[in-house]
């Protein structure tokens, strides 16, 4: 017989901008439950998780707790209603020790007014002692481990009596060694009867730990099954849609001419994830990188593009070590950075502005910018790449995500680079927009320009990529080229580390 | 997709046609000039004298605060300006009391500043100190060192090239000072607006991650933008001299924070990635006159300086955009 629903979240509604985000989601936890929420990006977990945890309003639905109606209104509601989010790491004052953490504005006092410190102290140590960790309390939260942390976020909402929590990607910053705690601490607090919602992209981890598995697409519920006897195909056409492959078409570019390659990555070593990566990349050619979050695509990015110095090995670009970043731009290494709004755009400036900041030298005569003649690339990148923006003097800011992307990439592209490295490209793009990207960046690779592409959306990878490699435990586990690939499915299988297909692999 | 919804979600101003909120100096200085006609018009402050007075105890400033434009749209401080334009009046006196020609005491004057913005530059790109602590500290070692030159005597220069050139004297009618700042805040906007260094200034304060990302090498511009401010300063510190034709060791006192008030009520960000040099001159005015009008009112030094304090608040709100915090 099911354990009774501790949490029961009915029809949820919730629009942005009159965009439908979440469409009549239903989704029920049992207590002592670990329930997995699955999805890609922007198929509304986050969303229905923030509702849950009062950070967003639902526009209509009925959430009950116990059986129980509740307006969960800011997240103090939630807090009383016992539901809490285990954030990573940034919700914790890292100057302050783990016991200041753990109760900060609610610390324990003497006669009303005085903090007891050894009081707080000797709760903390109890509750941490209660979850199996051995975490001294006194600890200052900045000196511990990110696993640690962790912990510790959560340790701060069993003391605050919530029976609910929400874990979003706990494992994706974490060691192995970290994650065999962290998967001990899940099966404590279920035995305890704590409730747990698990949202994250790994399915072995998923099937590991979890009970049961609820999948998200297109802002529905698209499924809800027990784990038991669930198989890691049958979550991923869930996630998938059937005949959903048709937004972006693959289409085979032929054999790529037979040119030196004009990037060798050799035996590349970087701090925490990277062991050893080489591979080569011809012009022309664009090459897929596929592997979890964490698992180290970016770092080989800023590695190529000379942001970073390898512990050992190297980046080779058209036959010369890349020295430093300056060295990589100057010889025609471009990057779009995961981040466009952090590491892409200078929001607050013009299209323009941000389209000439890395072509500012070419435009340079006489010590002044030529404005008329710079004028002349931002009108033809806007134009080319379809930006859509009232003019070349609106700020950045004020465009879509989509638009953004087409600044980043356009300002590279306008320097003619022979590499472009593409991370994560199109995170919170329109698919409109999205094919419009992978259209100019298949143009640029007909015209002999190298493409690095890495991403988290498969289906992605698969339209864009001749050639996908899969990056795995800090090695590249698998090269295959993309007319070998049949299904996601196998991409998917591939990217948690299971073996597959007949392609050839390297370095094992 | 979700991170776009946000954007969209959120409500970034629905662009009014016109900012006014960029023109709130040049709005202001026109009331504050209109003021002070309508008021005591009759007792002078109208006469081309007293206009060509604001111009000539503004120019320092106003140089100072050019330089100070570039460093704070740089997304930094220089505090240190105000001791570095004394230690530089006092090199060039010094140098020009033993003998040497005047541009040689140029020369030195404009060295000292430069080592100074080299000293700042070095701490806060090299070291990694933030700006506001480096030259906080920058500011008193500085003015410890000119009391120590001379032991707090002035210093008088009387070479009367030097003095007419850099203060007391005139181009077609023109005082020297005036055509000092106007040449200064034109070199200025010419440099900030139209050069690659300046647009990589802007980029840099605007979001110095994305400006690295692009290829822009955001410790040296700081670096340059440290420079400029103790050339400036440097500068300053010999118009002072020229104007008094001595120096002294309290030049420039309070000067940094009249040069930023003129920078920020000028429209340029206090947090960097915009600036306006052409706001600067009209802020640095703005102050001047105000003071000069202030003094022809016959208001005493207090009451000059709570009215002027007020009205650069008043006047910083009014530029501030709505939503912004």
């Amino acid at each position: 017989m099911p354990a009774a629903d501790v949490l029961q979240m009915i029809d949820i509604r919730k629009s942005f901008a009159s965009i439908p985000v979440l469409k009549r989601v239903s989704f029920t936890l049992r207590k002592g439950e670990v329930h997995a929420l699955m999805g890609g990006n922007g198929a509304g977990k986050s969303t229905l998780m923030k509702i849950l945890t009062g950070v967003y309003s639902k526009d209509d639905g009925t959430i009950l707790v116990d059986g129980q109606p509740v307006e969960i209104h800011g997240t103090a509601a939630a807090e009383r209603a016992g539901i809490a989010m285990i954030f990573q790491e940034f919700s914790l004052v890292p100057t302050l020790t783990v016991a200041q953490n753990i109760w900060l504005k609610r610390e324990p006092r003497r006669a009303g007014i005085f903090i007891d410190n050894a009081e707080m102290v000797r709760r903390s140590r109890a509750l941490l002692h209660e979850l199996g960790v051995d975490i001294d309390p006194e600890t200052p939260v900045g000196a511990l481990p990110v696993g640690y942390m962790q912990i510790v976020e959560i340790a701060k909402a069993l003391s605050k009596n919530a029976r609910i929590l929400v874990m979003d990607e706990p494992t994706s910053s974490l060691s192995e060694a970290e994650t065999e705690a962290l998967f001990e601490l899940v099966a404590r607090l279920k035995a305890s009867g704590i409730s747990i919602v698990y949202i994250s992209h790994r399915m072995a981890e998923i099937l590991a730990i979890c009970d049961r598995v609820t999948v998200m697409r297109d802002g529905e519920a698209v499924m809800t099954e027990d784990c038991a006897g669930l198989t890691v195909d049958r979550i991923v056409e869930a996630m998938l849609g059937a005949g959903n492959a048709a937004s972006f078409e693959w289409h085979d570019r032929g054999p790529r001419p037979e040119a030196p390659p004009i990037l060798s990555l050799r035996s590349l070593r970087l701090p925490a994830r990277v062991n050893d990566v080489s591979f080569d990349l011809r012009p022309g050619e664009i090459l897929g990188l596929a592997g979890l979050m964490g698992s180290g695509r970016t770092e080989i990015a800023e590695t190529i593009f000379g942001r970073r110095a390898p512990v050992s090995g190297e980046v080779i670009f058209d036959g010369r070590p890349v020295r430093n970043q300056a060295d990589a731009i100057d010889r025609g290494i471009a990057l779009v950075p995961e981040d466009r709004r952090k590491m892409g755009l200078v929001l607050d400036h013009s299209v323009r502005d941000n389209v000439l900041l890395p072509n500012l030298a070419r435009f340079t005569r006489n010590f002044l910018v030529q404005d008329a003649e710079a004028l002349q690339t931002v009108t033809r990148t806007i134009r080319e790449l379809r930006i859509k923006t009232d003019g070349p003097d609106k700020l950045a800011r004020l465009l879509s995500g989509g638009n953004q992307q087409k600044i980043v990439l356009g300002k590279w592209l306008a320097r003619d680079p022979r590499l472009l490295i593409l991370d994560e490209p199109t995170i919170g793009v329109d698919i409109g927009a999205k094919s419009e990207i992978v259209a100019t960046v298949r143009a640029m690779a007909d015209k002999g320009m190298a493409v690095l592409v890495i991403s988290s959306e498969l289906e992605e990878l698969m339209a864009i990529s001749d050639r996908i490699l899969v990056l795995h435990g800090g090695r590249i586990v698998q090269d295959m080229n993309r007319r070998d690939l049949t299904s996601e499915e196998e991409l998917h299988h591939a990217i948690q580390g299971h073996h597959i297909g007949p392609s050839d692999d390297v370095a094992a | 997709m979700q991170s776009k919804v946000t954007i969209s979600g959120r409500p970034t101003m629905s662009l009014p046609s016109i900012q006014w909120q960029n023109y709130v100096v040049y709005i202001f200085f026109v009331i504050v000039l209109g003021f002070f006609a309508v008021t005591i018009g009759d007792k002078g402050f109208l006469s081309v004298t007293n206009l060509f007075n604001i111009a000539r105890t503004t120019a320092m400033i106003t140089v100072i605060a050019v330089a100070m434009t570039f460093i704070i749209s740089a997304g930094e401080l220089d505090l240190s300006v105000g001791s570095t334009t004394a230690l530089a009046a006092l090199v060039c006196a010094l140098v020009i009391q033993a003998g040497y020609p005047w541009p040689l005491a140029f020369a030195a004057a404009i060295g000292a500043g430069l080592l100074v913005g080299c000293l700042n530059g070095f701490f806060v790109t090299v070291i990694g100190i933030p700006s506001f602590l480096v030259t906080l500290g920058m500011m008193q070692f500085i003015r410890g060192v000119d009391m120590r030159v001379t032991y707090t005597n002035p210093v008088s220069v009387t070479n009367q090239t030097f003095n007419s050139l850099f203060g007391s004297g005139k181009l077609f009618g023109i005082p020297s000072l005036l055509i000092w700042s106007v040449v200064v805040a034109l070199i200025g906007h010419v440099v900030l607006k139209y050069t690659g260094f300046g647009r990589e200034i802007l980029a840099t304060g605007g979001n110095r991650q994305a400006a690295e990302y692009s290829g822009v090498k955001t410790r040296r511009v700081k670096f340059y933008g440290f420079l400029l401010t103790g050339a400036a300063a440097a500068l300053a510190g010999m118009l002072y001299t020229g104007m008094m034709q001595t120096a002294r060791f309290n030049f420039g006192e309070g000067a940094e924070l009249m040069a930023i008030a003129a920078v920020i009520l000028g429209g340029t960000s206090l947090f960097g990635g915009k600036g306006t040099i052409l706001g600067t001159f009209a802020g640095s005015l703005l102050i001047g006159t105000i003071n000069n009008g202030l003094i022809i009112m016959g208001l005493d030094v207090s009451e000059q300086m709570m009215i002027s304090g007020a009205i650069i608040i008043v006047a910083v709100a009014f530029g501030k955009k709505p939503g912004q915090a």
